[in-house]
Protein backbone atom coordinates (compact mmCIF):
# COMPACT_ATOMS: atom_id res chain seq x y z
CA UNK A 1 0.00 0.00 0.00
CA UNK A 2 1.48 3.24 -1.13
CA UNK A 3 1.42 6.37 0.99
CA UNK A 4 1.00 9.60 -0.93
CA UNK A 5 -1.32 12.48 -1.70
CA UNK A 6 -4.38 11.82 -3.84
CA UNK A 7 -3.09 14.49 -6.23
CA UNK A 8 0.02 12.31 -6.68
CA UNK A 9 -2.10 9.28 -7.53
CA UNK A 10 -3.90 11.47 -10.06
CA UNK A 11 -0.63 12.61 -11.67
CA UNK A 12 0.57 9.02 -11.87
CA UNK A 13 -2.67 7.90 -13.53
CA UNK A 14 -2.46 10.69 -16.11
CA UNK A 15 0.97 9.48 -17.06
CA UNK A 16 -0.40 5.96 -17.55
CA UNK A 17 -3.33 7.34 -19.52
CA UNK A 18 -0.97 9.09 -21.90
CA UNK A 19 -0.93 5.88 -23.94
CA UNK A 20 -4.50 6.78 -24.97
CA UNK A 21 -4.16 9.40 -27.74
CA UNK A 22 -7.56 10.88 -26.84
CA UNK A 23 -6.50 11.88 -23.34
CA UNK A 24 -5.56 15.57 -23.08
CA UNK A 25 -4.71 17.56 -19.97
CA UNK A 26 -5.27 21.24 -19.25
CA UNK A 27 -3.96 23.28 -16.36
CA UNK A 28 -4.19 26.88 -15.18
CA UNK A 29 -0.60 27.59 -14.34
CA UNK A 30 -0.22 25.34 -11.29
CA UNK A 31 0.97 22.16 -13.01
CA UNK A 32 3.80 21.55 -10.54
CA UNK A 33 1.40 21.54 -7.59
CA UNK A 34 -1.51 19.86 -9.37
CA UNK A 35 0.82 17.10 -10.60
CA UNK A 36 -0.06 17.45 -14.28
CA UNK A 37 3.49 18.51 -15.08
CA UNK A 38 4.76 14.97 -15.66
CA UNK A 39 2.08 14.38 -18.26
CA UNK A 40 2.98 17.71 -19.81
CA UNK A 41 6.61 16.72 -20.17
CA UNK A 42 5.81 13.26 -21.53
CA UNK A 43 3.05 14.37 -23.92
CA UNK A 44 3.64 18.05 -24.70
CA UNK A 45 1.29 18.04 -27.72
CA UNK A 46 -1.60 16.97 -25.54
CA UNK A 47 -0.91 19.27 -22.63
CA UNK A 48 -2.43 22.76 -22.65
CA UNK A 49 -1.34 25.13 -19.95
CA UNK A 50 -3.95 27.86 -20.30
CA UNK A 51 -2.37 30.36 -17.92
CA UNK A 52 -4.21 31.72 -14.92
CA UNK A 53 -7.55 31.64 -16.68
CA UNK A 54 -9.80 28.95 -15.24
CA UNK A 55 -12.96 29.93 -17.13
CA UNK A 56 -11.11 29.77 -20.44
CA UNK A 57 -9.58 26.43 -19.44
CA UNK A 58 -12.95 24.84 -18.68
CA UNK A 59 -14.56 25.98 -21.94
CA UNK A 60 -11.49 25.02 -23.96
CA UNK A 61 -11.79 21.57 -22.40
CA UNK A 62 -15.45 21.48 -23.47
CA UNK A 63 -14.46 22.32 -27.05
CA UNK A 64 -11.80 19.61 -27.02
CA UNK A 65 -14.39 17.13 -25.73
CA UNK A 66 -16.68 17.84 -28.70
CA UNK A 67 -13.87 16.61 -30.96
CA UNK A 68 -13.74 13.25 -29.15
CA UNK A 69 -10.94 14.06 -26.73
CA UNK A 70 -11.10 13.19 -23.03
CA UNK A 71 -9.91 16.40 -21.35
CA UNK A 72 -8.80 16.57 -17.72
CA UNK A 73 -9.10 20.23 -16.70
CA UNK A 74 -7.03 20.64 -13.59
CA UNK A 75 -6.29 23.32 -11.04
CA UNK A 76 -6.81 24.08 -7.36
CA UNK A 77 -10.38 23.23 -6.35
CA UNK A 78 -10.98 26.75 -5.02
CA UNK A 79 -10.37 28.33 -8.43
CA UNK A 80 -11.65 25.52 -10.63
CA UNK A 81 -15.11 25.71 -9.10
CA UNK A 82 -15.00 29.26 -7.82
CA UNK A 83 -13.95 30.89 -11.09
CA UNK A 84 -15.77 28.62 -13.50
CA UNK A 85 -19.14 27.67 -12.09
CA UNK A 86 -21.06 29.24 -14.98
CA UNK A 87 -18.75 27.65 -17.55
CA UNK A 88 -19.17 24.28 -15.84
CA UNK A 89 -22.95 24.66 -15.87
CA UNK A 90 -23.35 25.70 -19.50
CA UNK A 91 -20.40 24.37 -21.51
CA UNK A 92 -19.81 21.20 -19.47
CA UNK A 93 -22.90 19.97 -17.62
CA UNK A 94 -25.78 21.31 -19.73
CA UNK A 95 -23.88 20.62 -22.95
CA UNK A 96 -23.05 17.20 -21.46
CA UNK A 97 -19.48 17.32 -22.72
CA UNK A 98 -17.06 14.61 -21.61
CA UNK A 99 -14.95 16.93 -19.44
CA UNK A 100 -13.18 15.70 -16.32
CA UNK A 101 -12.71 18.46 -13.76
CA UNK A 102 -9.93 17.72 -11.31
CA UNK A 103 -9.78 20.02 -8.28
CA UNK A 104 -6.65 19.60 -6.20
CA UNK A 105 -5.86 21.10 -2.76
CA UNK A 106 -9.50 20.74 -1.71
CA UNK A 107 -10.75 21.33 1.80
CA UNK A 108 -9.37 22.85 4.96
CA UNK A 109 -6.50 20.35 4.68
CA UNK A 110 -4.68 22.76 2.34
CA UNK A 111 -3.72 24.52 5.55
CA UNK A 112 -1.46 27.55 5.73
CA UNK A 113 -2.62 29.30 2.55
CA UNK A 114 -5.72 30.23 4.49
CA UNK A 115 -9.48 30.23 3.95
CA UNK A 116 -9.41 31.74 0.43
CA UNK A 117 -7.52 28.60 -0.65
CA UNK A 118 -9.50 26.18 1.53
CA UNK A 119 -12.30 25.02 -0.76
CA UNK A 120 -15.10 23.82 1.52
CA UNK A 121 -18.14 24.32 -0.72
CA UNK A 122 -17.20 22.39 -3.87
CA UNK A 123 -19.19 19.27 -3.07
CA UNK A 124 -22.28 21.43 -2.60
CA UNK A 125 -21.60 23.13 -5.95
CA UNK A 126 -20.98 19.96 -7.93
CA UNK A 127 -23.63 17.76 -6.31
CA UNK A 128 -26.24 20.32 -7.30
CA UNK A 129 -25.37 20.12 -11.01
CA UNK A 130 -27.37 17.74 -13.23
CA UNK A 131 -25.26 15.26 -15.26
CA UNK A 132 -22.29 15.66 -12.89
CA UNK A 133 -20.46 12.68 -11.41
CA UNK A 134 -18.64 13.51 -8.15
CA UNK A 135 -15.70 11.46 -6.89
CA UNK A 136 -13.36 11.85 -3.93
CA UNK A 137 -10.71 9.15 -3.52
CA UNK A 138 -9.22 8.48 -0.09
CA UNK A 139 -5.64 7.47 -0.90
CA UNK A 140 -3.01 7.36 -3.63
CA UNK A 141 -4.11 4.05 -5.14
CA UNK A 142 -7.79 4.92 -5.15
CA UNK A 143 -6.99 8.28 -6.76
CA UNK A 144 -5.00 6.50 -9.46
CA UNK A 145 -7.77 4.04 -10.17
CA UNK A 146 -10.55 6.64 -10.01
CA UNK A 147 -8.73 8.77 -12.57
CA UNK A 148 -8.43 5.83 -14.93
CA UNK A 149 -12.08 4.90 -14.34
CA UNK A 150 -13.12 8.39 -15.44
CA UNK A 151 -11.87 7.70 -18.96
CA UNK A 152 -14.31 4.79 -19.17
CA UNK A 153 -17.23 6.90 -18.00
CA UNK A 154 -18.75 9.19 -20.62
CA UNK A 155 -19.91 12.53 -19.26
CA UNK A 156 -18.95 15.38 -16.97
CA UNK A 157 -17.22 14.56 -13.71
CA UNK A 158 -15.62 16.29 -10.74
CA UNK A 159 -12.65 14.63 -9.08
CA UNK A 160 -11.86 16.09 -5.65
CA UNK A 161 -8.22 15.73 -4.68
CA UNK A 162 -6.14 16.68 -1.66
CA UNK A 163 -2.79 18.27 -1.01
CA UNK A 164 -1.42 16.33 2.00
CA UNK A 165 0.32 13.01 1.84
CA UNK A 166 -1.91 10.35 3.38
CA UNK A 167 -1.50 6.74 4.49
CA UNK A 168 -2.09 4.03 1.89
CA UNK A 169 -5.39 2.19 2.37
CA UNK A 170 -5.55 0.09 -0.75
CA UNK A 171 -3.08 -1.94 -2.78
CA UNK A 172 -3.22 -2.68 -6.47
CA UNK A 173 -5.53 -5.66 -5.88
CA UNK A 174 -8.29 -3.18 -4.97
CA UNK A 175 -10.81 -2.63 -7.73
CA UNK A 176 -12.30 0.85 -7.63
CA UNK A 177 -15.74 1.03 -9.16
CA UNK A 178 -17.71 4.22 -9.80
CA UNK A 179 -20.82 4.22 -7.60
CA UNK A 180 -19.57 1.59 -5.13
CA UNK A 181 -18.70 2.31 -1.52
CA UNK A 182 -16.05 0.17 0.18
CA UNK A 183 -15.91 -1.09 3.74
CA UNK A 184 -12.58 -0.50 5.47
CA UNK A 185 -13.50 -1.62 8.97
CA UNK A 186 -16.30 -3.94 9.95
CA UNK A 187 -17.87 -3.21 13.34
CA UNK A 188 -21.37 -3.30 14.81
CA UNK A 189 -22.28 -0.31 16.99
CA UNK A 190 -22.30 2.55 14.54
CA UNK A 191 -21.48 3.12 10.88
CA UNK A 192 -19.18 5.94 9.79
CA UNK A 193 -19.57 7.09 6.18
CA UNK A 194 -16.41 9.04 5.48
CA UNK A 195 -14.88 10.58 2.37
CA UNK A 196 -11.44 11.86 1.39
CA UNK A 197 -9.02 12.72 4.15
CA UNK A 198 -11.66 12.16 6.82
CA UNK A 199 -11.35 8.44 6.11
CA UNK A 200 -7.89 8.77 7.62
CA UNK A 201 -9.14 10.66 10.67
CA UNK A 202 -11.91 8.11 11.11
CA UNK A 203 -9.43 5.23 11.12
CA UNK A 204 -7.46 6.94 13.89
CA UNK A 205 -10.68 7.54 15.81
CA UNK A 206 -11.64 3.90 15.52
CA UNK A 207 -8.33 2.83 17.10
CA UNK A 208 -9.17 4.91 20.14
CA UNK A 209 -12.82 3.87 20.26
CA UNK A 210 -11.90 0.20 20.21
CA UNK A 211 -9.98 0.73 23.47
CA UNK A 212 -13.33 1.73 24.97
CA UNK A 213 -15.04 -1.33 23.49
CA UNK A 214 -16.87 0.67 20.88
CA UNK A 215 -16.90 -1.08 17.53
CA UNK A 216 -17.64 1.16 14.52
CA UNK A 217 -17.92 0.19 10.88
CA UNK A 218 -16.06 2.49 8.48
CA UNK A 219 -17.23 2.87 4.92
CA UNK A 220 -15.32 4.95 2.38
CA UNK A 221 -17.68 6.88 0.16
CA UNK A 222 -15.53 7.75 -2.83
CA UNK A 223 -18.46 8.23 -5.20
CA UNK A 224 -20.44 11.07 -3.70
CA UNK A 225 -22.76 11.35 -6.66
CA UNK A 226 -24.46 9.10 -7.60
CA UNK A 227 -24.48 7.80 -4.06
CA UNK A 228 -24.51 4.06 -3.30
CA UNK A 229 -27.99 4.57 -1.82
CA UNK A 230 -29.14 1.00 -1.23
CA UNK A 231 -25.90 -0.03 0.46
CA UNK A 232 -25.82 3.10 2.62
CA UNK A 233 -29.45 2.64 3.67
CA UNK A 234 -28.96 -1.03 4.53
CA UNK A 235 -25.84 -0.29 6.57
CA UNK A 236 -27.56 2.55 8.42
CA UNK A 237 -30.51 0.28 9.22
CA UNK A 238 -28.21 -2.52 10.37
CA UNK A 239 -26.14 -0.36 12.72
CA UNK A 240 -28.92 1.92 13.97
CA UNK A 241 -26.57 4.92 14.22
CA UNK A 242 -24.79 6.95 11.55
CA UNK A 243 -21.85 9.36 11.36
CA UNK A 244 -20.75 11.16 8.22
CA UNK A 245 -17.27 12.67 8.02
CA UNK A 246 -15.87 15.07 5.42
CA UNK A 247 -13.47 18.00 4.99
CA UNK A 248 -16.26 20.23 3.63
CA UNK A 249 -18.87 22.57 4.97
CA UNK A 250 -21.73 20.93 6.83
CA UNK A 251 -24.19 22.02 4.16
CA UNK A 252 -24.35 20.41 0.75
CA UNK A 253 -21.67 17.76 1.13
CA UNK A 254 -21.58 14.06 1.99
CA UNK A 255 -23.59 14.54 5.19
CA UNK A 256 -26.52 16.03 3.34
CA UNK A 257 -26.20 13.42 0.59
CA UNK A 258 -26.41 10.58 3.12
CA UNK A 259 -29.26 12.24 5.05
CA UNK A 260 -31.15 12.64 1.81
CA UNK A 261 -30.59 8.99 0.89
CA UNK A 262 -31.79 7.79 4.30
CA UNK A 263 -34.85 10.02 4.10
CA UNK A 264 -35.69 8.69 0.63
CA UNK A 265 -35.38 5.13 1.92
CA UNK A 266 -37.35 5.86 5.10
CA UNK A 267 -34.44 4.89 7.36
CA UNK A 268 -34.74 7.07 10.44
CA UNK A 269 -31.85 6.44 12.82
CA UNK A 270 -29.71 8.80 14.93
CA UNK A 271 -27.22 10.58 12.68
CA UNK A 272 -24.53 13.23 13.15
CA UNK A 273 -22.15 15.00 10.80
CA UNK A 274 -18.46 15.63 11.24
CA UNK A 275 -17.92 18.58 8.90
CA UNK A 276 -16.86 22.22 8.83
CA UNK A 277 -19.33 24.08 11.04
CA UNK A 278 -20.47 26.68 8.53
CA UNK A 279 -17.52 28.97 9.11
CA UNK A 280 -14.30 30.11 7.48
CA UNK A 281 -11.22 28.89 9.30
CA UNK A 282 -7.81 30.58 9.44
CA UNK A 283 -4.21 29.79 8.65
CA UNK A 284 -2.39 26.89 10.30
CA UNK A 285 -1.30 23.35 9.60
CA UNK A 286 -3.95 20.88 8.50
CA UNK A 287 -3.64 19.03 11.83
CA UNK A 288 -4.05 22.24 13.84
CA UNK A 289 -7.04 23.32 11.78
CA UNK A 290 -8.70 19.91 12.00
CA UNK A 291 -8.38 20.01 15.79
CA UNK A 292 -9.61 23.58 16.18
CA UNK A 293 -12.39 23.41 13.59
CA UNK A 294 -13.89 20.02 14.34
CA UNK A 295 -12.47 17.59 11.79
CA UNK A 296 -9.79 15.65 13.69
CA UNK A 297 -9.93 12.04 14.89
CA UNK A 298 -10.80 13.36 18.37
CA UNK A 299 -13.91 15.02 16.95
CA UNK A 300 -14.89 11.89 15.04
CA UNK A 301 -14.54 9.82 18.24
CA UNK A 302 -16.52 12.32 20.29
CA UNK A 303 -19.28 12.46 17.69
CA UNK A 304 -19.50 8.67 17.62
CA UNK A 305 -20.10 8.68 21.39
CA UNK A 306 -22.74 11.39 21.04
CA UNK A 307 -24.66 9.46 18.42
CA UNK A 308 -24.40 6.27 20.49
CA UNK A 309 -26.01 8.17 23.40
CA UNK A 310 -28.89 9.06 21.09
CA UNK A 311 -29.12 5.46 19.91
CA UNK A 312 -29.53 4.24 23.52
CA UNK A 313 -32.49 6.55 24.17
CA UNK B 1 -21.31 16.77 -48.62
CA UNK B 2 -24.00 18.45 -50.65
CA UNK B 3 -22.48 19.60 -53.94
CA UNK B 4 -24.56 22.79 -53.93
CA UNK B 5 -22.44 24.01 -51.01
CA UNK B 6 -19.14 23.77 -52.89
CA UNK B 7 -19.82 26.27 -55.68
CA UNK B 8 -19.73 29.89 -54.62
CA UNK B 9 -23.06 31.47 -55.46
CA UNK B 10 -23.11 34.94 -56.89
CA UNK B 11 -23.11 37.78 -54.40
CA UNK B 12 -26.56 38.85 -55.56
CA UNK B 13 -27.96 35.44 -54.77
CA UNK B 14 -26.51 35.54 -51.26
CA UNK B 15 -27.98 38.99 -50.76
CA UNK B 16 -31.37 37.74 -51.86
CA UNK B 17 -31.07 34.76 -49.55
CA UNK B 18 -30.09 37.02 -46.63
CA UNK B 19 -33.28 39.00 -47.16
CA UNK B 20 -35.35 35.82 -47.11
CA UNK B 21 -33.59 34.70 -43.93
CA UNK B 22 -34.33 38.06 -42.28
CA UNK B 23 -38.01 37.64 -43.13
CA UNK B 24 -37.98 34.10 -41.81
CA UNK B 25 -36.28 35.18 -38.54
CA UNK B 26 -38.99 37.74 -37.89
CA UNK B 27 -41.73 35.25 -38.71
CA UNK B 28 -40.23 32.68 -36.38
CA UNK B 29 -39.83 35.17 -33.51
CA UNK B 30 -43.32 36.55 -34.10
CA UNK B 31 -44.85 33.09 -33.96
CA UNK B 32 -42.90 32.26 -30.78
CA UNK B 33 -44.06 35.50 -29.17
CA UNK B 34 -40.59 36.13 -27.78
CA UNK B 35 -37.00 36.24 -28.99
CA UNK B 36 -34.26 38.58 -30.13
CA UNK B 37 -34.85 40.26 -33.48
CA UNK B 38 -32.20 43.02 -33.30
CA UNK B 39 -29.14 40.81 -32.95
CA UNK B 40 -30.51 38.22 -35.38
CA UNK B 41 -30.90 40.79 -38.16
CA UNK B 42 -27.47 42.33 -37.52
CA UNK B 43 -25.70 38.98 -37.98
CA UNK B 44 -27.80 37.69 -40.88
CA UNK B 45 -25.41 38.61 -43.69
CA UNK B 46 -22.47 37.02 -41.85
CA UNK B 47 -24.34 33.80 -41.12
CA UNK B 48 -25.73 33.63 -44.66
CA UNK B 49 -22.23 33.92 -46.10
CA UNK B 50 -20.84 31.24 -43.78
CA UNK B 51 -23.58 28.66 -44.36
CA UNK B 52 -24.44 29.30 -47.99
CA UNK B 53 -21.35 30.91 -49.50
CA UNK B 54 -19.47 27.62 -49.92
CA UNK B 55 -17.04 28.54 -47.16
CA UNK B 56 -17.77 25.76 -44.71
CA UNK B 57 -17.65 22.02 -45.24
CA UNK B 58 -20.65 20.35 -43.61
CA UNK B 59 -23.03 17.50 -44.27
CA UNK B 60 -26.51 17.89 -42.79
CA UNK B 61 -27.02 14.14 -43.13
CA UNK B 62 -23.95 13.51 -40.99
CA UNK B 63 -23.88 16.45 -38.59
CA UNK B 64 -21.17 14.86 -36.40
CA UNK B 65 -18.76 14.19 -39.29
CA UNK B 66 -15.36 14.66 -37.61
CA UNK B 67 -14.05 16.46 -40.70
CA UNK B 68 -16.79 19.10 -40.68
CA UNK B 69 -15.92 22.76 -40.37
CA UNK B 70 -17.46 24.22 -37.24
CA UNK B 71 -19.77 27.14 -36.65
CA UNK B 72 -20.53 28.46 -33.18
CA UNK B 73 -22.89 31.25 -32.22
CA UNK B 74 -21.47 32.57 -28.98
CA UNK B 75 -24.06 35.38 -28.83
CA UNK B 76 -26.63 32.67 -28.27
CA UNK B 77 -29.66 34.94 -28.09
CA UNK B 78 -29.63 35.21 -31.91
CA UNK B 79 -30.92 31.64 -31.94
CA UNK B 80 -33.74 32.40 -34.39
CA UNK B 81 -31.11 33.19 -37.01
CA UNK B 82 -29.11 30.08 -36.10
CA UNK B 83 -32.09 27.76 -36.44
CA UNK B 84 -33.30 29.32 -39.68
CA UNK B 85 -29.81 28.84 -41.16
CA UNK B 86 -29.59 25.23 -39.92
CA UNK B 87 -33.05 24.39 -41.24
CA UNK B 88 -32.35 25.95 -44.63
CA UNK B 89 -29.03 24.10 -44.76
CA UNK B 90 -30.95 20.86 -44.28
CA UNK B 91 -30.14 19.88 -40.69
CA UNK B 92 -33.86 19.59 -39.87
CA UNK B 93 -37.14 20.37 -41.62
CA UNK B 94 -38.10 24.04 -41.84
CA UNK B 95 -41.52 23.06 -40.51
CA UNK B 96 -39.85 22.45 -37.11
CA UNK B 97 -39.09 26.17 -36.84
CA UNK B 98 -42.72 26.51 -35.78
CA UNK B 99 -41.70 24.97 -32.45
CA UNK B 100 -39.09 27.65 -31.71
CA UNK B 101 -39.11 28.39 -27.95
CA UNK B 102 -41.99 25.93 -27.47
CA UNK B 103 -42.16 23.08 -24.96
CA UNK B 104 -41.68 19.60 -26.46
CA UNK B 105 -39.92 21.08 -29.48
CA UNK B 106 -38.82 17.97 -31.43
CA UNK B 107 -35.47 19.56 -32.35
CA UNK B 108 -35.02 21.20 -28.94
CA UNK B 109 -35.29 24.69 -30.46
CA UNK B 110 -34.68 26.39 -27.13
CA UNK B 111 -34.34 30.14 -26.66
CA UNK B 112 -30.60 29.52 -26.66
CA UNK B 113 -29.15 26.67 -28.70
CA UNK B 114 -28.11 23.27 -27.34
CA UNK B 115 -26.30 20.36 -29.05
CA UNK B 116 -29.51 18.30 -29.01
CA UNK B 117 -30.36 20.36 -32.10
CA UNK B 118 -28.63 18.85 -35.15
CA UNK B 119 -25.78 21.09 -36.27
CA UNK B 120 -25.28 22.77 -32.88
CA UNK B 121 -21.89 22.15 -31.25
CA UNK B 122 -22.31 23.50 -27.72
CA UNK B 123 -24.89 25.14 -25.48
CA UNK B 124 -25.02 28.91 -25.32
CA UNK B 125 -26.87 31.48 -23.31
CA UNK B 126 -24.12 32.75 -21.06
CA UNK B 127 -22.04 35.26 -22.97
CA UNK B 128 -18.26 35.00 -23.18
CA UNK B 129 -17.84 31.23 -23.43
CA UNK B 130 -17.98 30.57 -27.17
CA UNK B 131 -14.51 31.78 -28.12
CA UNK B 132 -12.88 29.42 -25.61
CA UNK B 133 -15.02 26.51 -26.80
CA UNK B 134 -14.23 27.28 -30.44
CA UNK B 135 -10.55 27.40 -29.56
CA UNK B 136 -10.82 24.01 -27.84
CA UNK B 137 -12.34 22.63 -31.04
CA UNK B 138 -9.49 24.13 -33.07
CA UNK B 139 -6.94 22.49 -30.75
CA UNK B 140 -8.73 19.13 -30.90
CA UNK B 141 -9.05 19.00 -34.67
CA UNK B 142 -5.43 20.10 -35.04
CA UNK B 143 -4.32 17.20 -32.81
CA UNK B 144 -6.18 14.89 -35.18
CA UNK B 145 -4.51 16.62 -38.15
CA UNK B 146 -7.92 17.45 -39.58
CA UNK B 147 -7.37 21.21 -39.44
CA UNK B 148 -11.05 21.96 -39.72
CA UNK B 149 -11.98 25.61 -39.98
CA UNK B 150 -13.70 26.93 -36.86
CA UNK B 151 -15.86 30.07 -37.03
CA UNK B 152 -17.44 31.72 -34.02
CA UNK B 153 -19.69 34.77 -34.01
CA UNK B 154 -19.33 37.03 -30.99
CA UNK B 155 -21.54 39.92 -30.01
CA UNK B 156 -19.96 43.30 -29.42
CA UNK B 157 -21.40 43.58 -25.92
CA UNK B 158 -20.02 40.12 -25.28
CA UNK B 159 -16.49 41.51 -25.62
CA UNK B 160 -17.09 43.12 -22.23
CA UNK B 161 -16.82 39.63 -20.72
CA UNK B 162 -13.31 39.03 -19.37
CA UNK B 163 -13.23 35.45 -20.60
CA UNK B 164 -13.15 36.64 -24.22
CA UNK B 165 -9.75 38.15 -23.55
CA UNK B 166 -8.54 35.06 -21.71
CA UNK B 167 -9.41 33.09 -24.85
CA UNK B 168 -7.84 35.73 -27.08
CA UNK B 169 -4.55 35.28 -25.24
CA UNK B 170 -4.83 31.49 -25.43
CA UNK B 171 -5.52 31.28 -29.16
CA UNK B 172 -2.53 33.44 -30.00
CA UNK B 173 -0.31 31.51 -27.56
CA UNK B 174 -1.23 28.24 -29.26
CA UNK B 175 -1.04 29.76 -32.76
CA UNK B 176 -4.53 28.51 -33.58
CA UNK B 177 -4.57 29.65 -37.18
CA UNK B 178 -7.74 27.79 -38.17
CA UNK B 179 -9.84 29.77 -35.72
CA UNK B 180 -11.79 32.79 -36.97
CA UNK B 181 -13.75 35.00 -34.59
CA UNK B 182 -16.30 37.32 -36.16
CA UNK B 183 -17.52 40.24 -34.09
CA UNK B 184 -21.07 41.28 -34.94
CA UNK B 185 -20.35 44.88 -34.01
CA UNK B 186 -23.91 46.21 -33.99
CA UNK B 187 -23.12 48.87 -31.37
CA UNK B 188 -26.22 48.13 -29.29
CA UNK B 189 -26.64 46.01 -26.16
CA UNK B 190 -29.77 45.10 -24.20
CA UNK B 191 -30.21 48.26 -22.13
CA UNK B 192 -27.65 50.65 -23.59
CA UNK B 193 -25.61 51.70 -26.57
CA UNK B 194 -22.38 49.67 -26.33
CA UNK B 195 -20.20 52.80 -26.34
CA UNK B 196 -22.07 54.19 -23.32
CA UNK B 197 -22.24 50.89 -21.48
CA UNK B 198 -18.51 50.22 -21.80
CA UNK B 199 -16.70 51.43 -24.88
CA UNK B 200 -14.77 48.78 -26.84
CA UNK B 201 -12.63 51.18 -28.85
CA UNK B 202 -9.94 51.14 -30.04
CA UNK B 203 -11.14 47.63 -30.89
CA UNK B 204 -8.77 46.75 -33.72
CA UNK B 205 -5.81 47.80 -31.58
CA UNK B 206 -7.01 45.57 -28.78
CA UNK B 207 -7.19 42.44 -30.97
CA UNK B 208 -3.86 43.25 -32.62
CA UNK B 209 -2.28 43.67 -29.20
CA UNK B 210 -3.59 40.23 -28.28
CA UNK B 211 -1.79 38.76 -31.29
CA UNK B 212 -4.64 38.33 -33.77
CA UNK B 213 -4.71 38.84 -37.53
CA UNK B 214 -7.24 41.65 -37.43
CA UNK B 215 -9.64 42.75 -40.16
CA UNK B 216 -12.44 45.31 -40.12
CA UNK B 217 -15.25 45.15 -42.65
CA UNK B 218 -18.76 46.32 -43.37
CA UNK B 219 -20.81 43.41 -42.05
CA UNK B 220 -23.65 44.13 -44.46
CA UNK B 221 -21.52 44.21 -47.60
CA UNK B 222 -21.73 40.67 -48.93
CA UNK B 223 -18.83 41.10 -51.31
CA UNK B 224 -16.55 42.33 -48.55
CA UNK B 225 -17.75 39.59 -46.20
CA UNK B 226 -17.04 36.88 -48.76
CA UNK B 227 -13.66 38.28 -49.73
CA UNK B 228 -12.53 38.42 -46.09
CA UNK B 229 -13.88 35.00 -45.15
CA UNK B 230 -12.08 33.47 -48.15
CA UNK B 231 -8.65 34.73 -47.12
CA UNK B 232 -6.21 31.88 -46.56
CA UNK B 233 -5.34 31.20 -42.93
CA UNK B 234 -2.62 33.41 -41.46
CA UNK B 235 0.73 31.65 -41.02
CA UNK B 236 0.70 31.85 -37.24
CA UNK B 237 -2.13 33.99 -35.91
CA UNK B 238 -5.80 33.34 -35.27
CA UNK B 239 -8.07 35.71 -37.22
CA UNK B 240 -10.67 38.18 -36.05
CA UNK B 241 -13.07 39.93 -38.39
CA UNK B 242 -14.67 42.95 -36.81
CA UNK B 243 -17.85 43.39 -38.81
CA UNK B 244 -19.52 46.77 -38.46
CA UNK B 245 -23.23 46.03 -38.46
CA UNK B 246 -26.53 47.65 -37.59
CA UNK B 247 -28.76 46.15 -34.93
CA UNK B 248 -32.13 45.31 -36.52
CA UNK B 249 -30.65 45.77 -40.02
CA UNK B 250 -33.26 45.95 -42.78
CA UNK B 251 -36.21 47.12 -40.71
CA UNK B 252 -36.18 50.90 -40.34
CA UNK B 253 -37.97 51.08 -37.01
CA UNK B 254 -35.76 48.39 -35.45
CA UNK B 255 -32.40 49.70 -36.62
CA UNK B 256 -30.08 50.85 -33.83
CA UNK B 257 -32.75 50.49 -31.15
CA UNK B 258 -32.14 48.89 -27.76
CA UNK B 259 -35.91 48.38 -27.59
CA UNK B 260 -35.70 45.68 -30.27
CA UNK B 261 -33.02 43.64 -28.52
CA UNK B 262 -35.37 41.10 -27.00
CA UNK B 263 -38.96 41.77 -28.03
CA UNK B 264 -41.10 39.92 -30.56
CA UNK B 265 -42.83 42.02 -33.20
CA UNK B 266 -46.61 42.44 -32.91
CA UNK B 267 -48.83 41.45 -35.86
CA UNK B 268 -48.75 45.03 -37.07
CA UNK B 269 -44.97 45.40 -36.62
CA UNK B 270 -44.38 42.17 -38.49
CA UNK B 271 -46.49 43.29 -41.41
CA UNK B 272 -44.60 46.59 -41.65
CA UNK B 273 -41.24 44.85 -41.30
CA UNK B 274 -41.97 42.25 -43.96
CA UNK B 275 -43.01 45.00 -46.37
CA UNK B 276 -39.65 46.69 -45.89
CA UNK B 277 -37.88 43.37 -46.48
CA UNK B 278 -39.93 42.53 -49.58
Amino acid sequence: MKDGATRDGYGEALLELGANPDVVVLDSGVSDSSRTQKFGKAFPDRFFNMGIAEADMVCTAAGLATTGKIPFATTFACFLLGRSMDQILVSVAYSNTNVKLAGTHAGMAVGEDGPSAQMIVDLAYTRAIPNMLVLQPADWEEARQATIALTKHTGPAYLRLGRPKVKGLYDSSYKFEIGKASTLEQGKDVVIFATGILVQESLKAIEELKKENISPTLINISTIKPLDVDFIASQAQKHGAVITAEDHNQFGGLGDAVADALMQKGVLVPMKKVAVRDQFAETGTAAELFEKYGLSANHVARTVKEVLQQKKK
Amino acid sequence: MDSTQTATPEIAELEKLAKEIRRQCLNVIHRAGSGHPGGSLSATDLVTALFFGGLMKYDPKNPKDPDRDRFLLSKGHASALYYVALARAGFFPEKDLETYRRINSPRFLSGHAHPKTPGVEIASGSLGQGLSVAHGIALGTRLDKRNCKVFVILGDGELQEGQIWEAAMSASKFKSTHLTAIVDYNKVCQDSITKDLKDLEPLEDKWRAFGWDTHRINGHNMKEIMQTLKLPAHAEKPRVIIADTIKGKGVSFMEGQTAWHGVAPSDEDLEKALKELA
